[in-house]
């Protein structure tokens, strides 16, 4: 097993760790390897300032199944092991919809489908105004929560702002009642730059998820096969 | 006609420009004519995103996010109905600041009907555990709240229209101006109400109070004030009984007797002035000091 393998094990066992369930097969699994190369590859982020101004800022938009989230905040030390026992309990800090003023690492509370993309567009907008040019914002949000009229004004809105600082990573695990694909040209049709790469593809979504335009936002879009969440 | 809206986009723009953590997000309105200079002057965070009001306060509070203090605005019905969730949510939950100003309150585009009426906008802000509304009555209060808000960290919804008084006080938010004082009852206006209620209570022996915040309420100066077994009217810009949580708990040590003249909870199917619609509301002075002798009756 490489490095990669062992540490995703872990996760996977920390995940096992906060809902119980030792097979957790279809429990966030959708996101798990997106998330994965976010934070071990893509995003400059630092546990020990997670108020960094200069850090990236991941927004994740969609809030449910955020097990696989609460468990990469673990492994690379956001949280403590021990929050994981409490997880959904009252007491606790991580519930089944992230909540930002309880977790550290945590940028935006969401459960409330179709928020998280309205925000990152703000934040990305916030960061050029304050002259911070490193930063990017970078919001995952699903297929179905695309159905979400407000999810698509701030996608009309960013390429006309030229946010290049911003990424959009839609984990498209069909789950939509109406059909979503083709995403090249729909998303592209607004300006976004689309990248499609298979869900479960780390070196894939590495690559997508480190392009960066002066201008442009970049949408990723991860496929993942049906009935993984 | 629109002293207020003009305070506010003049206001706005000096807190650009003083301030370089003010960011203003419109959603079309009051970009040409009030602020479009301001847009052009502060392009990175004075922005004009397109009809959007969910987007429009979702991204100001990606702007709060990052330490800014944001400012939204439009139609009343459009930033305080419309964009609920993310005022609830994206502001509330999340414990951020920023200010949220509505023109137009109940009913000032009378001839544009309903879709364009907002009477419940200060009871659906005060749903909102964080956020704080104020009523302005002047065109100088709308500065002088705005100023002493805009960076509190609070979330605060400020209600402007073409309604005004005449003269202004020196307001501040959370704090009751005693006008006048008399015997026989307590009349508590809320912000351009006042003007009417002055004329409605001319020769009557009524305390006059006005109020500019509905939240914070200044509920030591009412119970102050009102005496031992008060009878209270209050007038209210908006739907009549909305400053009744306020009001009752503030003086729920004694006995008394109340009356909320506001706007009647029924959708307007007419078109008109907002003078018109007052009229039809029992909101000029003639209907208001009608209420008040009944209720001192």
């Amino acid at each position: 097993m490489d490095t990669t393998t062992d540490a995703l094990a872990r996760v996977r066992a920390l995940m096992a760790r906060a809902t119980g369930d030792e097979k957790h097969e279809e429990s966030s699994t959708s996101t798990l390897d997106a998330l994965w190369v976010l934070y071990d590859r893509v995003l400059h982020v630092d546990p020990a300032r997670p108020a960094d101004p200069d850090r990236d800022r991941f927004i994740l938009s969609k809030g449910h199944g955020p097990v696989a989230l609460y468990a990469i905040l673990v492994a690379k030390g956001f949280i403590p092991e021990a929050a994981l026992d409490t997880f959904m309990e009252h007491g606790g800090t991580l519930g089944s919809h992230p909540d930002r003023t309880l977790v550290p690492g945590v940028e935006a509370s969401t459960g409330s489908l179709g928020h998280g993309l309205a925000l990152a567009v703000g934040v990305a907008l916030a960061l050029r105004a304050g002259g911070r040019r490193e930063p990017r914002a970078i919001c995952l949000v699903g297929d179905a929560e695309m159905n979400e009229g407000s999810n698509w004004e701030p996608v009309l809105i960013a390429p006309h702002r030229r946010l290049g600082n911003l990424t959009m990573l839609v984990i498209d695990n069909h789950s939509s009642t109406p059909d979503m694909s083709p995403w090249a040209e729909r998303l592209g049709g607004f300006g976004w730059d689309v990248y499609e790469v298979d869900g479960h593809d780390r070196a894939a979504l590495e690559v997508a998820l480190r392009r960066r335009h002066e201008h442009t936002p970049v949408a990723v879009v991860a496929d993942i096969p049906p009935g993984e969440w | 006609m629109d002293g207020m809206r003009v305070a506010f986009a003049r206001t706005t723009s000096a807190l650009l420009d003083e301030d370089p953590q003010v960011a203003l997000v419109l959603a079309e309105i009051s970009v040409s004519g009030y602020l479009w200079r301001a847009i052009e002057r502060h392009p990175e965070r004075a922005v004009n995103i397109g009809i959007a009001e969910q987007a429009m306060v979702g991204i100001a509070a990606g702007f709060a996010m990052e330490g800014f203090h944001p400012i939204a605005h439009s139609i009343a019905a459009f930033v305080a109905e419309r964009p609920y969730e993310q005022l609830k949510l994206d502001f509330g939950y999340q414990g951020l600041g920023g200010t949220f100003v509505g023109v137009g309150g109940s009913y000032d585009y009378a001839a544009e009907g309903a879709t364009h009426h907002a009477p419940a906008d200060a009871q659906v802000m005060t749903a909102i555990p964080t956020m704080q509304v104020l009523a302005p009555g002047h065109e100088r209060e709308v500065d002088a709240l705005l100023r002493a808000t805009y960076a509190n960290g609070e979330p605060t919804y400020v209600r402007i229209g073409s309604a005004a008084n005449p003269e202004p006080f020196d307001v501040a938010p959370g704090r009751i101006e005693v006008v006048a004082h008399g015997g026989a009852a307590t009349v508590l206006a809320f912000g351009p109400m006042l003007w009417p209620t002055l004329q409605a209570c001319a020769g009557l022996d009524v305390t006059i109070l006005y109020a500019t915040s509905l939240r914070p309420f200044d509920a030591a100066t009412l119970a102050g004030v009102v005496g031992g077994a008060p009878t209270v009217v209050a007038v209210e810009p908006w739907y009549e009984g909305t400053a009744a949580a306020a009001v009752t708990s503030a003086i729920a040590d004694r006995p008394a007797r109340y009356a909320w003249i506001g706007v009647p909870r029924t959708f307007v199917h007419a078109y008109g002035t907002r003078e018109d619609l007052d009229r039809d509301a029992g909101l000029d002075p003639t209907g208001i000091r009608r209420r008040i002798l009944e209720v001192m009756d």
